[in-house]
C-alpha cells in the first residue's frame, strides 16, 4: 500500500508543482482558473488516450514512439512556458501596478492564456499516462488488492497538496519581489525541461550525447532521493547529465533570459505610451 | 530469393542487426541480468522484455534512459557510446527493483 502510495505521488508530484509555479505566476492575470482547469481535464483526457494507445498499440509506442511524444510534450512546455514569461515581464507590473486602465493587450485576448492551458495541459498528460497505466495494470492484474488502489489515490492526493503548498507560498511572496521569484521559478523549470527533452531525443538517436557524465555529483545528492527528485523538477537537477543536457539547458536558459530582457521591463515606457 | 527478400522487408529490424544486441529480462519482479555488461564507445540496442504481467517503467538517470515496458511486452532503446564505469538503473514503478549497466574497454568487442 505505502509503495503504491509513493510511487503514484512520485509521478503526480512534477505535474502539481509545474501547475503551482505557473498558477502562482500568473495570480493576476483574470480567469486564469478556467483555463488552468480546462488544461487539467483535457490532460486527463490525454492521459488516457496515450494509456490505452500504450496497451492497444504497444508495438508503435514501445521505445521510440514514447521518448518522441515525451520530447514533444517537453518542448511544447518549454515553449509555452517561454511565451508565457516573456508576456509576464512585460506585462506583469501593470498586472500588479492596479493599473485598471492598462494597455489594450492585458484587457483583450492576448493574454498568455493559451501558454496556461498547454503547460498544464501536458504536464498532466505526461505524468498522468504512467499513474494511468501503473493504476490499470494494478487494478487489471487480480495480484493486487483494494489496499494498492487505496495507497495509489492516497500518493495523489499527496502529490497534489505538495503543490498546494508551493502554491500558497508563492501567493505570500510581497508583491513587490513577486515578479522576479516567479519569473526565475519558471525560467529554471524551463530549462530542465528542455534538457529532460535533449535526454529523449538522445535516447531516439536523434541527437548525439556528447558524452555522458559530464560530472557526477550522486554521491552528494541523489537525483533519486526525494530532495533529488524535487530539485530534478523544479530547476532541472542531474545528478550524471549528458554533453547535450547541459548544452540545452544552458541554450534555453539564456535564450529565456535574453528573450525577457529585450521584450519586457519597460515599465517607464509602458506608463509613457498610455 | 525474391521471397526471401519480400520476408525480410517485413521484418526490417532481422536485416538491420549491425548494432550489438542486448536483452535485458524483467521476470519475478527482478531484472535478470542485476548487472548487465557492455562495452565502452560503442553503440548498443538493448532489449528489455517484460515477462511479469505489471508493467515496468525502465528508468535510469545516470544514463537519462526511461521507457515503459508493457506487462508481457518489450520496448527497445539505444545506448552509447558509453565511457566505462557503473550505470544505475531502476524500475520507477518498484524503486526495489534495481540493476546496474557495466562499461568497460576490455568487454567484448563486437561480441
Amino acid at each position: 500500500m505505502l509503495a503504491t502510495a509513493v510511487i503514484l505521488f512520485r509521478e503526480v508530484l512534477e505535474a502539481s508543482l509545474i501547475i503551482a509555479i505557473v498558477l502562482g505566476a500568473s495570480r493576476d492575470i483574470e480567469g486564469r482558473g478556467r483555463w488552468v482547469m480546462g488544461g487539467i481535464g483535457l490532460g486527463l483526457l490525454g492521459a488516457g488516450v496515450v494509456a490505452i494507445f500504450a496497451n492497444i498499440a504497444s508495438s508503435v509506442f514501445s521505445g521510440d514512439g514514447q521518448a518522441i511524444l515525451n520530447a514533444i510534450i517537453l518542448l511544447s512546455a518549454v515553449v509555452m512556458l517561454t511565451w508565457h514569461n516573456v508576456w509576464m515581464s512585460a506585462h506583469g507590473r501593470e498586472l500588479s501596478a492596479e493599473v485598471k486602465a492598462v494597455g489594450s493587450d492585458v484587457q483583450s485576448g492576448q493574454r498568455p492564456m493559451t501558454a496556461l492551458l498547454i503547460i498544464t495541459m501536458v504536464a498532466v498528460m505526461r505524468e498522468g499516462s504512467e499513474a494511468v497505466l501503473f493504476l490499470w495494470a494494478i487494478a487489471t492484474s487480480g495480484e493486487q488488492s483494494w489496499d494498492m488502489v487505496l495507497g495509489g489515490m492516497g500518493g495523489i492526493i499527496v502529490g497534489i497538496l505538495v503543490g498546494l503548498l508551493l502554491y500558497a507560498g508563492l501567493l505570500r511572496i510581497p508583491t513587490r519581489h513577486f515578479f522576479s521569484i516567479t519569473s526565475w521559478l519558471i525560467l529554471l523549470l524551463a530549462a530542465g525541461l528542455a534538457a529532460q527533452a535533449a535526454g529523449f531525443l538522445n535516447q531516439v538517436g536523434w541527437l548525439p550525447s556528447l558524452g555522458n557524465g559530464v560530472w557526477n555529483t550522486s554521491g552528494i545528492l541523489n537525483q533519486n532521493s526525494l530532495t533529488g527528485q524535487l530539485l530534478h523538477i523544479l530547476v532541472g537537477y542531474i545528478a550524471r547529465p549528458s554533453g547535450i543536457e547541459v548544452v540545452f539547458y544552458i541554450a534555453t536558459f539564456l535564450t529565456i533570459l535574453i528573450l525577457m530582457r529585450t521584450y519586457g521591463n519597460k515599465p517607464n515606457t509602458a506608463a509613457k505610451t498610455t | 530469393m525474391k521471397r526471401l527478400l519480400l520476408f525480410s522487408l517485413l521484418f526490417p529490424f532481422n536485416v538491420v542487426a549491425s548494432d550489438t544486441d542486448y536483452t535485458l529480462t524483467i521476470k519475478n519482479h527482478l531484472f535478470q541480468p542485476s548487472q548487465l555488461a557492455i562495452p565502452a564507445g560503442e553503440k548498443v540496442k538493448l532489449v528489455i522484455r517484460n515477462q511479469d504481467s505489471l508493467p515496468t517503467e525502465f528508468e535510469s538517470s545516470d544514463l537519462s534512459r526511461e521507457v515503459i515496458v508493457p506487462g508481457h511486452g518489450e520496448a527497445i532503446i539505444y545506448l552509447g557510446p558509453i565511457d566505462s564505469g557503473t550505470y544505475q538503473f531502476f524500475n520507477d514503478f518498484n524503486h526495489s527493483m534495481q540493476g546496474s549497466i557495466v562499461v568497460n574497454n576490455a568487454t567484448g568487442k563486437g561480441n
